[in-house]
């Protein structure tokens, strides 16, 4: 099989918008988690070469298990330990100060993610002037709770001022969508909504390991193969496909390949490619996974034209049924009622949706108002070729700027709302009138 | 057990075949040598450090491998690594280092007296000579695993030990991170700098890390020797000057090697070596003298010849471009160098490189009179 590699870059996840959210209360815990680990303690380390090392390493005397590379960490001062930020431009480098630092340093999630762990994206990547990145990642669900010091004032600082307090409401209701079915195809080329799932019990995938991360392939795959009607499919191995399969999926833009970008190869989420990632899509070619590629899953509903209200309807079916399906295994999603669903990035929690259209604005998008508008309607534009793309041809990607503190259906009536103003004035712009009165106040 | 390591106790939940790497479509030497039961008997086992047999194949794991060039596949995080985990890197190292076997002694000689000739190679064909080679220091994991406060305790012990060297050594530190554009201009022009890595086995394996924290670079100020703090390996000391004269290079290497070896003796953090592995760096290649002396020569008839690459081998050299490993040759202007590095001292194969190029250049100018050069190819491997 001919390498995939660098064959079809999929899109970054680099660059994304500061919307701010914030969040609060304490994530549920999940017990079924603390149930599943046996810890081993037979280890049969060269006792020599411990015994006549100059090292000494620090027991962790309150913990049931302990982390040597962390644990040898402790034996410089917080100070010694602490990452130059100095030229830093992320949420976390923002954030993290050496006296969070030192508070945080000795602390490690049940599966043994430390601090070091979760800021090591955003101290490899020191950020771009323009785009605001989050520097860190979860590494399993009780990351976003023992390291909440750090990840609280990121969240809030991202999604807008969610509160450690805050709740955050879910609606997967597609029947709760006004409108949304007749946004004008002369405009709306295509309509798109994804999100992200993470299966309770395993760790996420900057952290995962090779038995954890084939066994959500290998769940996700019973589960999806339980799929019928319209949402009937097939799954793709990464690893297995042939020439044919990889052609089809290139063209049907379906394909997704080893992430390039180094934010996401500086988390870890890389590791072990291409092993145990996959596709599956139905038949119609219009509701597609990906498994283990930045989160467990990533779902995602598309097609032509501007149905939103179909694309979305499509969206909310098939996630409910994928997660009833899931729930029948003993794996529920990861979800608590302050972040909702719980993402591999802190820039995805909440909803962890973006629903969007590429739509033709030629004229829109040079008026001096365009950002104004797109931020007062809580939407931003991408080129088509995805994050970080410029717009071809005046067609844009544009899509709901927030993900946590509104629910999936208030995030996709903003985008079916917003976009129809947008063309409504694009259309004033053609015939060469004025667009001042339509313009909205901030939403 | 006094310690665990809470990452890998997790995954021995799994099965070993579940946890086991899928290495069908890999060509390195860890691949070829890590077999399932291999990986269930090293798989639960652990440096002083916490270094996991996972960390150690992770890079090979992650690029499987070249069609034409043998990666090794496999790193080193801590100088243990080598004896907790020698059920893979024993294998590793005596398919990549030529039968070297587990009980074989290996002969450290920075003599550089021992060298005979080397300061007479025709400059009108060898433009330029240069060695060099890496240094860890005890005490301290590697770059795939260090922390930041152990890379920066490496600097700081390595600034002292290059700060106090006098005469023709004396010079001054380059940290990457506070480097001014006017120095950094200077260090490329000079061919000095070294850049954040971009190679895919490099990232994997975990060494560019929180860069460009503690790495620096140090010359003197004549600028023919040079340190590199804390890129692939602790140390990298090089050598170099224009034109020929590959004794003096050798000898300024191994003066210069031998004072800061004894400063950091000093501070009681001597350089990793051991009798059977030699010098102990990050990755297994380079262990033993972690070598490469060469030169960049002309040989632009000589390397159309069909015995070209024959004559390399049974010479025991190497040809790069003159822009390094995997770059082309430019205008017929080769990198020969040894391609041993352990199982051979640094007297031995610094030997190889200024007695094959002596030989090859002896070669080109017969053919540059349209001679044969059959009588001088070397019969077997030297």
């Amino acid at each position: 099989m001919k390498t995939i590699y660098s064959r079809y870059v999929w899109r970054v996840f680099s660059s994304k918008r500061v919307d701010k959210i914030g969040f609060s209360t304490k994530p549920s815990r999940c017990a079924d988690y603390f149930k599943a680990e046996r810890v081993r303690t037979s280890f049969c380390c060269n006792w020599h070469y411990f015994l006549s090392h100059p090292r000494r390493v620090q027991l962790a005397s309150t913990m049931p298990f302990g982390n040597s590379h962390n644990q040898l960490k402790m034996k410089y001062s917080a100070e010694a330990e602490y990452p130059d930020l100095s030229k830093h431009n992320n949420h976390m480098a923002k954030v993290l100060t050496q006296a969070m630092y030192e508070r945080l340093r000795g602390k490690q999630t049940p599966s043994g993610f430390t601090l070091d762990d979760v800021i090591q994206t955003g101290v490899d990547n020191p950020g771009h002037p323009f785009i605001m990145t989050v520097g860190c990642v979860a590494g399993d669900e009780e990351t976003y709770e023992v390291f909440k010091e750090l990840l609280d004032p990121v969240i809030e600082d991202r999604h807008g001022g969610y509160k450690p307090t805050d709740k955050h409401k879910t609606d997967l209701n597609p029947g709760n969508l006004k409108g949304g079915d007749d946004l004008d195809p002369n405009y709306v080329l295509s309509s798109r909504v994804r999100t992200g799932r993470s299966v309770r019990g395993f760790s996420l995938p900057p952290h995962c390991s090779r038995g954890e991360r084939r066994a959500i392939e290998k769940l996700s795959v019973e589960a999806l193969g339980a799929l019928s009607g319209d949402l009937k499919g097939k799954y793709y191995a990464l690893k297995n496909m042939t020439e044919a399969e990889q052609q089809q999926l290139i063209d049907d833009h379906f394909l997704f390949d080893k992430p390039v970008s180094p934010l996401l190869l500086a988390s870890g989420m890389a590791r072990d490619w291409p092993d145990a990632r996959g596709i599956w899509h139905n038949d119609n070619k219009t509701f597609l996974v990906w498994v283990n590629e930045e989160d467990h899953l990533r779902v995602i509903s598309m097609q032509k034209g501007g149905n939103m209200k179909e694309v979305f309807t499509r969206f909310c079916t098939g996630l409910t049924k994928i997660e009833e399906l899931f729930k029948n295994k003993g794996h529920a999603f990861m979800w608590n009622e302050h972040l909702g669903y719980v993402l591999t990035c802190p820039s995805n929690l909440g909803t962890g949706l973006r629903g969007g259209v590429h739509v033709k604005l030629p004229n829109m998008s040079k008026h001096s108002k365009f950002e104004e508008i797109l931020k007062r309607l809580r939407l931003q534009k991408r080129g088509t070729g995805g994050v970080d793309t410029a717009a071809v041809g005046g067609v844009f990607d544009i899509s709901n700027a927030d993900r946590l503190g509104f629910s999936e259906v208030a995030l996709v009536q903003m985008v079916v709302d917003g976009v129809k103003l947008l063309i409504e004035m694009e259309k004033r712009l053609e015939k060469g009138q004025s667009i001042d009165d339509l313009i909205p106040a901030q939403k | 057990m006094p310690f665990g390591n809470t990452h890998n106790n997790f995954k021995l939940n799994y099965k070993n075949e579940e946890e086991f790497p899928d290495l069908t479509k890999h060509n390195n030497h860890m691949a070829k040598v890590l077999t399932k039961e291999i990986y269930a008997k090293l798989r639960d086992k652990q440096t002083p450090t916490g270094y996991t047999l996972d960390d150690v194949i992770q890079t090979g794991v992650d690029n499987p491998g070249h069609p034409f060039i043998m990666t090794v596949g496999c790193v080193a995080g801590d100088e243990e690594s080598y004896e907790v985990f020698k059920d893979l890197f024993d294998p590793v190292i005596c398919d990549r280092h030529g039968g070297y076997k587990a009980t074989d002694k290996h002969k450290t000689d920075l003599n550089f007296e021992n060298l005979k000739g080397g300061d007479d190679l025709d400059p009108n064909y060898v433009l330029s000579s240069r060695v060099r080679t890496g240094r860890s220091i005890k005490g301290y994991a590697l770059p795939p695993h260090n922390s930041r406060g152990e890379r920066r305790a490496v600097e700081k012990l390595s600034v002292e030990a290059l700060n106090s060297l006098d005469g023709e050594f004396k010079g001054k530190y380059y940290p990457l991170k506070s480097m001014t554009d006017a120095e950094q201009e200077q260090l490329i022009a000079d061919h000095f700098l070294f850049d954040k890595p971009v190679s895919p086995l490099l990232l994997a394996a975990g060494m560019a890390r929180d860069w460009p924290d503690a790495r620096g670079i140090w010359h003197n100020e004549n600028k023919t020797f040079l340190v590199w703090v804390n890129e692939e390996d602790h140390l990298r000391v090089i050598s170099m000057q224009k034109g020929g004269n590959m004794k003096e290079v050798f000898r300024r290497f191994c003066v210069g090697l031998n004072r800061i070896e004894e400063i950091f003796k000093k501070h009681n953090h001597g350089f990793m070596w051991n009798e059977h592995l030699g010098y102990v760096l990050t990755c297994p290649s380079n262990l033993g003298t972690g070598l490469r002396g060469g030169v960049h020569v002309k040989l632009p008839k000589l390397s159309e010849h069909p015995k070209f690459e024959e004559i390399l081998t049974r010479l025991r050299l190497q040809k790069r471009g003159t822009g390094g490993v995997d770059t082309a040759s430019v205008g017929g202007v080769f990198d020969i160098s040894n391609a041993d590095r352990l199982g051979s001292s640094e007297v031995e194969q610094v030997q190889c490189v200024v007695d094959g190029v002596k030989l090859m250049v002896e070669m080109e100018k017969k053919l540059e009179k349209g001679e044969a050069i059959d009588s001088l190819i070397p019969a077997q491997n030297i």
